[in-house]
């Protein structure tokens, strides 16, 4: 086993509910002064609750696990799981209330691109600003500013004051610095998710080699799982503040998208659903159950989940129809039924809708009841907008395990593979 | 693998009285340097005079004092009975650099955290390299208009108007700046810890200091203060350093080695009361700021 370069023993941070950090000296002398009189706190919300003295939140809750030498480990979890936290108490920004950490080496955090950046100063002398922050000697960035530069791309301007730069190329010089540290540990906030397509690659490839090469180890956070299964070879779960699972990246994957979807219903009411183009109210959508316990999905899988449709009487020539939307509101496609019959009350229609060729992303649908008619060709019954949300994450785009859906760029529908012709593929 | 393996470095709960990582922040020096330039660079851009203005300020303060406690009101300039009488310009001078040295120190330490919060909260560094650089950013405006109080200085010698009287005592110069800078990181370090919690204490910094200024022979000499309360008066742990200073520079003035002993007794109290502070507040400051 190889040397341990992180030791987190029983770690805990608690933060007090309530009035944190308090507001004023006045307000503090009127609050002892009521407590003397044993009145009751002039300087209190009127309403709100009442937050006993030492009521605590655990940020943290006794969390242990070692971290090796070269190890890449991401931490996930979800928003107020603890992670930013324990990368806060690792950096030394504040300090824990229990336990210890061990640290063997240099750290670098980067919780942020371009700390300590000044807007007055270059491009060069931020680069020694950011470098001396993050713990370099005036030595060492010497030795390494050719090398920064190139990485950033920004040759051309980095003689300027960067308040004059945009913003990607502030990030780009930024992240440059941070890639060029000599520390033994850093730390990442996701702060990958920024600069464009091609240097976000970039980075990771940096990352991955610098950890290969010099046996470097690495803390990431974040929420993107692509980038996590690029880059990291282990990964930590927190939940809550504590740590629930430590081990493979692709198990802890999936085990965070089941404390996600502990949120999620399996069993939707649309009875009370807000709709449009109700006209007549022949059959209308009751619930819908999902089969599956969580709602993320293979673009190979499908959606499985029963209808309940309430009808006022007998009707034949019924069909569902399914719009998909992206999360940010394009519509992407539509989808129909075959058409079938309902009777005068309750009807179960279980349907299996196929999310072939869907890429990595976050879909709902508009779902709708539609109806031949004689006059206008087709009626809609019923239309719910804004329904069933889902999760697409494919574990491989064109056959490359791991590799990233760039839907700004891409789009959200990952066409079938171009074929060679006349035989000219390389198998 | 070995259990009870050192770390390089450890974490824990529990915090020592005394734990400035001094020798941490002495391998963070460079960072110290670039500090110092980034506050005179981003101070200086985009002014037409440039560091002309760190003379511009003392010289018309200097000015205005000359004329309304010198002319006007009149106020003695004598620190003792018998000193060779300066004139008043060289006097408000002497007094006002190093007045300006030591309340432009405190008032820009006692927002150490607060200015820094955005770095220190997403980076660890010593925390004390903070005042530390912003002391000596001061230092160099305080050099500069050293440089000018000279010039001054031979200037009225040369002309016949002044008569000084070189003497040793000019070695102590450095020893009392430092001093002063000692008293004032000290101060102003004691503010900045306690408002993470209460921002009240920083409203009062720049009335406090004026109020200090017209307690600290400034804008008059020693010799204005009556017999009876001198003793209290000298308590004031910036009147020896300034009273010195003149006394030092010019080779005539008021000096007194007990006052003097007692304020380096203050200085020291102040500064260690203040570390203290500074120490238990850096750990998790973020957390209340």
């Amino acid at each position: 086993m190889s040397e341990i370069m992180i030791k987190v023993d029983h770690v805990s941070k608690k933060y007090l509910l309530g009035q944190i950090g308090m507001t004023t000296l006045h307000a503090e002398l009127q609050r002892l002064d009521a407590r003397i009189r044993r009145k009751e706190d002039p300087t209190k919300r009127i309403g709100a609750r009442d937050y006993e003295k030492g009521e605590s939140f655990l940020a943290l809750d006794d969390v242990s696990f070692e971290v090796s030498k070269g190890e890449r480990v991401g931490i996930i979890g979800r928003n107020g799981a603890g992670k930013s936290t324990l990368l806060k108490l690792i950096s030394r920004i504040t300090a824990p209330t229990g336990g210890t950490i061990g640290l063997n080496g240099r750290v670098a955090s980067m919780l942020e691109v371009g700390t300590g950046f000044h807007g007055e100063l270059t491009g060069r002398e931020n680069i020694y600003m950011n470098g001396a922050i993050l713990g370099m000697t005036r030595k060492e960035i010497d030795a390494k500013i050719e090398d920064i530069i190139d990485f950033s791309e920004c040759r051309q301007f980095i003689d300027t004051p960067v308040k004059r730069y945009s913003s990607g190329m502030y990030v780009k010089l930024a992240f440059s610095v941070a890639a060029h540290l000599d520390s033994e540990i850093m730390i990442m906030d996701e702060v990958l998710a920024v600069g464009d397509m091609e240097f976000q690659k970039k980075c990771l490839g940096k990352m991955n080699d610098v950890s290969n090469a010099y046996g470097r180890t690495i803390l990431y956070v974040s929420h993107n799982m692509n980038t996590i299964r690029q880059l990291c070879t282990r990964c930590i779960v927190l939940d809550r503040g504590k740590l629930i699972f430590d081990g493979g990246v692709e198990e802890a994957i999936a085990r965070y998208t089941e404390v996600g979807s502990a949120c999620f219903e399996r069993e939707i009411d649309l009875s009370t659903a807000s709709r449009h183009h109700v006209l007549r109210k022949k059959v209308l959508f009751q619930k819908a159950e999902i089969h599956r316990g969580n709602n993320v999905y293979s673009s190979d899988e499908s959606l499985d989940l029963t209808y309940t449709l309430d009808a006022d009487g007998d009707h034949s020539d019924i069909r569902l129809m399914m719009i998909l939307f992206s999360s940010d509101g394009t519509r992407i496609g539509k989808t129909e039924s075959e058409s079938f019959s309902v009777h005068c009350g309750a009807n179960e229609i279980p349907v299996s809708v196929p999310l072939e060729g869907l890429a990595d992303g976050q879909y709902y649908f508009e779902i709708s009841i539609l109806q031949r008619s004689r006059s206008f060709g087709r009626d809609k019954l019923d239309c719910i907008p804004n329904m069933i949300p889902i999760n697409i994450s494919n574990l491989e785009v064109f056959g490359f395990k791991g590799d990233r859906w760039w839907s700004n760029y891409w789009g959200h529908i990952m066409l079938k593979p171009i074929r060679l012709l006349n035989g000219h593929g390389d198998s | 693998m070995d259990k009870e393996k050192q770390f390089l470095t450890t974490i824990t709960s529990e915090h020592k009285v005394f734990d400035l990582h001094l020798r941490e922040t002495f391998r963070y020096r460079d960072l110290i340097f670039l500090f110092v330039k980034r506050d005179f660079t981003a101070m200086y851009k985009q002014t037409i005079l440039g560091p002309l203005w760190a003379i511009i300020q003392p010289l018309l303060t200097t000015l205005v004092f000359t004329v309304i406690f010198g002319k006007l009101a009149k106020l003695t300039t004598a620190d003792a009975p018998g000193a060779i009488l300066l004139p008043g310009f060289l006097f408000y001078m002497a007094g006002n650099i190093c007045w300006s040295l030591f309340s432009a120190t405190v008032e820009a330490t006692s927002i150490t955290f607060l200015k820094n919060r955005n770095t220190m909260g997403k980076v660890y560094y010593p925390r004390l390299v903070a005042p530390i650089s912003t002391a000596l950013s001061n230092l160099i405006s305080f050099a500069i208009q050293f440089v000018l109080l000279i010039g001054f200085l031979l200037f009225f010698v040369l002309t016949g108007k002044a008569v000084i009287r070189v003497t040793p005592a000019l070695l102590m110069l450095p020893l009392l700046i430092l001093q002063l800078l000692i008293l004032s990181v000290g101060c102003g370090v004691i503010v900045s810890s306690v408002t993470t919690k209460y921002r009240d204490l920083a409203m009062l910094v720049g009335f406090g200091l004026q109020l200090w200024q017209y307690a600290s022979p400034i804008a008059y000499g020693l010799e204005l203060v009556p017999e009876s309360i001198r003793g209290i008066y000298l308590l004031n742990p910036v009147t020896p350093i300034i009273t010195t200073f003149r006394w030092a520079l010019f080779g005539s003035g008021y000096f007194s080695l007990t006052y003097y002993l007692i304020s380096w007794g203050m200085t020291l109290l102040i500064f260690f009361i203040g570390l203290i502070l500074f120490s238990r507040i850096e750990r998790t400051f973020m957390d209340t700021i």
